[in-house]
């Protein structure tokens, strides 16, 4: 099993944080991964994006041709990613701002808007969590208690553990509307 | 076991303090910034100096004077900045001074670009500063693999006092995975420096120098040199092997290409070409021999790597008329995936 | 004869003799250089404060090249410019050294402006022994950023042109602006007096030194006979009316 997961969006949206919790969810799961981030002028306000790599063999590549999963925080992260994307995988779109379908049909659409949710509950810069939240309903390598664990953390050692409760309930909520959406499909 | 997810610059930088460093110098530069913020906030708490220079020529001239002095000491930068240590390098090496120099490699030449490449193997391995001189080079593919690279490049310093570079790129400096971290260095493990300028209380002064006026002086000390380069290439030559026993088709990569050689090569044997792999750990000295033995039953050895082809002369070297040795590289701090390689690889073995 | 077996008679006293941070080797230093006046005067002011054991030298690239022959200390030699890095590394990697780097004009304030500009900037607890001869010795007499407007050198053999080559930098000045340095003098060696002040300046720098108070540079005043194409003593008579306007004597710089 080896999956690569692409977190994208503008700079921000928490992008590269998101990734880094599911790879060392990954890592406390006792599985290999690497965690790799585009870097340099484009993440001064342009575009991030983040690949990790989830494996039960250590990694050779840290780039990935066809990543099994895809979270799009935005359309042009979108845009594109869906090409990349591996046959059967999917994609966590982010439905508060982008407001179209997946053209291909050989991968499913997770649509969660997740800005709107991040904002309901009052933590509007943990959509980043919505959406991790989304993807890992999807993602079976890692189990959702792996992720809390990972994210209260990774919270502690920022010295952000007032942050956490809030975090882990928009981890949730992403988990839970990911589930209508799959479960529907 | 306690494993810690880490970038590679962080990673180095641990190691290097764990290693017993006790002195760094740098200038900042991208993409390497991780690693002298990290030696900021961490080695002044744990015994260290760390002072940012007003220059890459200086920082690699504090690092002459506290190595020196007699501690481990080092240095760290990307490539348009290695380029102004190159004198400070060629002094430390003359001068017989241990130290250790980080090249996290960007795009280039001039400015050029901070995406990862590995267009500066010539000026580690053939020289770079001026006179006859070797840098042990260590070339880590994995973030583990740097920390474990870091120590070694201590020691192996120490031990030859012949200064060691790392040489990482971009990739390898930002991404995370996952660390056990080295034991520190015990202080009294570390090599004692009889030579080192302590003061010349009760012996003789020393006197660190990298010159001899005398063409006979300097031809000795060149020898000398010759010697001791000599003997790290009889014994420190590094690299990982991986199914070359039935190969037929050799691929040969190190660093950020090597690991993504490793996947290559995996894919290519899952459409049933038996692709083996070289992965040079000590790019100087360079392992000439194993990739010889490797070529005598391959009939293609396709070297990787993110420059125009410059390890790919020392692959040629060593193999010589036993096989072919075509080239794929990729430039300017464009990174290949492994399915763009594996179209490459199976036009050799098609032809 | 060495000085060890001098028996000296009866109702005299010794009065002079190597100070022991000197070697016994012959400095190779030009007749009538005042490097060597220079090099005696600090050998002088090491053996004086009791350091000798503890000190580090800096050898530059110039005329003084081979100045860890002619001592009996710890010595590491610098490519050009750089020593005040170096003495940075030495003294951060062991604060009880004493380290002093001994530079001339082109090394200082040519190639080496911004390691030493720094080093004064960041106070670093060092002494700095500046030789301004106003010309590049070694290379062949070429013209140095301290050579006087109108003065012939090598590569100025129409004199210095300061609409094209600029102005003799007073680098003591530039530095005595900052806030780091300790104390920043200029002192001459053209004649006795003067030679006894720089001793003076020499001992307030290595003294500094060791109570832990900072950067410090003494900046000497010399002449270069060989490339002034001078004997010593029109060289010694071009100092004082030529340099001396050009370089004022003086501390510049004496932070409390």
């Amino acid at each position: 099993m080896e999956q690569g997961v692409v977190f994208a969006g503008f700079g921000g949206q928490g992008i590269l944080l998101a990734g880094k919790i599911l790879a060392r969810a990954g890592m406390e799961h006792g599985l290999h991964v690497s965690w790799l981030p585009s870097y340099g002028p484009e993440m001064r306000g342009g575009t991030a994006n983040c690949t990790v790599v989830l494996s039960d063999k250590p990694i050779g590549a840290p780039i990935v041709d066809t990543p099994w999963a895809l979270v799009a925080m935005n359309a042009p992260s979108l845009d594109r990613f869906e090409p990349q994307l591996a046959p059967g995988g999917a994609a966590v779109i982010n439905s508060s701002l982008v407001k179209r379908d997946l053209e291909r049909t050989d991968i499913t659409g997770i649509q969660v808007p997740v800005t709107t949710l991040a904002h309901n509950l009052d933590m509007p810069r943990a959509s980043n969590m919505v959406a991790l939240g989304a993807l890992i309903r999807f993602l079976d390598a890692v189990p959702q208690e792996a992720v809390v664990q990972a994210l209260s953390r990774e919270m502690e050692e920022r010295g952000r553990e007032s942050l956490i409760e809030g975090n882990r309930k928009a981890l949730e909520l992403g988990y839970e509307e990911a589930g209508k959406v799959l479960d529907g499909s | 076991m306690s494993l810690q997810l880490m970038r590679g610059n962080e990673a180095i930088a641990e190691a290097a303090i764990r290693a017993g460093c006790r002195c760094y110098f740098c200038y900042p530069i991208t993409p390497q910034g991780e690693l002298v913020e990290y030696m900021a906030r961490e080695l002044p708490t744990r015994g260290g100096e760390f002072l940012q220079a007003e220059s890459e020529v200086s920082a690699i001239n504090m690092v002459y004077g506290a190595a020196a002095a007699g501690v481990r000491t080092m240095t760290s930068s990307s490539s348009p900045g290695i380029s102004l240590k190159m004198e400070g390098i060629s002094y430390m090496a003359g001068a017989r001074l241990p130290g250790v120099i980080v090249n996290i490699m960007r795009g280039g030449p001039g400015l050029g670009n901070i995406a990862p490449a590995q267009a500066d193997y010539f000026q580690a391995t053939k020289g770079g500063g001026h006179g006859d001189y070797r840098l042990i080079t260590l070339a880590p593919s994995t973030v583990p693999e740097a920390a474990e690279l870091v120590m070694e490049a201590f020691e192996l310093s120490d031990r030859y006092r012949v200064p060691a570079m790392i040489l990482a790129d971009g990739m390898l400096g930002q991404m995370m995975e996952p660390v056990e971290l080295p034991e520190p260095v015990d202080p009294a493990d570390i090599p004692a420096r009889p030579w080192a300028l302590t003061g010349a209380k009760g012996r003789d002064p020393n006197v660190v120098l990298s010159f001899d006026l005398d063409p006979q002086g300097l031809k000795k000390m060149n020898q000398e040199l010759q010697a001791i380069y000599r003997q790290i290439q009889h014994n420190e030559i590094r690299w990982e092997e991986s199914h070359t026993e039935d190969a037929e088709l050799l691929l040969v990569a190190y660093g950020t290409m090597g690991r993504i050689a490793r996947t290559v090569a995996r894919l290519a044997r899952e459409e049933g070409i038996r692709a083996g792999l070289i992965r040079p750990i000590t790019l100087w000295p360079f392992p000439y021999d194993p990739i010889r033995q490797a070529a005598q039953s391959v009939s293609t050895v396709l070297t990787l790597e993110l420059s125009a082809g410059q390890m790919w002369e020392d692959v040629q070297l060593a193999v010589g008329q036993r096989a072919d040795t075509p080239f794929y590289g990729e430039l300017g701090g464009v990174v290949p995936t492994p399915r763009q390689i594996l179209k490459e690889v199976k036009r050799y073995v098609s032809s | 004869m060495s000085p060890a077996e001098t028996t000296i008679p009866q109702g005299y006293g010794k009065v002079f003799s190597r100070p022991q941070s000197l070697s016994d080797a012959p400095t190779t230093y030009c007749p009538g250089c005042l490097h060597g006046v220079a090099t005696r005067l600090i050998a002088e002011v090491i053996d004086e404060l009791g350091i000798k054991d503890r000190t580090v030298g800096i050898a530059p690239v110039g005329c003084a090249v081979f100045l860890y022959r002619f001592y009996n200390l710890d010595f590491v030699q610098a490519s050009h410019g750089r020593a005040c890095a170096v003495a940075t590394g030495l003294k951060r990697a062991n604060s009880d050294l004493m380290v002093f780097s001994y530079q001339g004009d082109g090394d200082l304030a040519a190639i080496g402006t911004a390691e030493t500009v720094h080093a004064a900037n960041r106070g670093e607890n060092f002494t700095v022994v500046f030789i301004n001869n106003q010309i590049y010795g070694m290379t062949g007499g070429e013209m140095a950023p301290t050579t006087l407007p109108g003065q012939r050198t090598t590569t100025t053999p129409r004199g210095r042109d300061v609409a094209s080559t600029g102005y003799p930098l007073r680098i003591s000045e530039m530095l005595a602006q900052l806030d780091g340095p300790r104390y920043i003098t200029r002192q001459s060696l053209h004649d006795a007096p003067h030679i006894a002040k720089s001793r003076k300046a020499l001992l307030t720098a290595f003294s500094n030194q060791l109570e832990g108070k900072g950067f410090s540079m003494v900046e000497l005043v010399a002449a270069c006979p060989t490339n002034f194409k001078m004997s010593p003593d029109k060289a010694n008579k071009w100092l004082v009316e030529q340099a001396l306007p050009a370089y004022p004597l003086g501390d510049l710089k004496v932070k409390e």
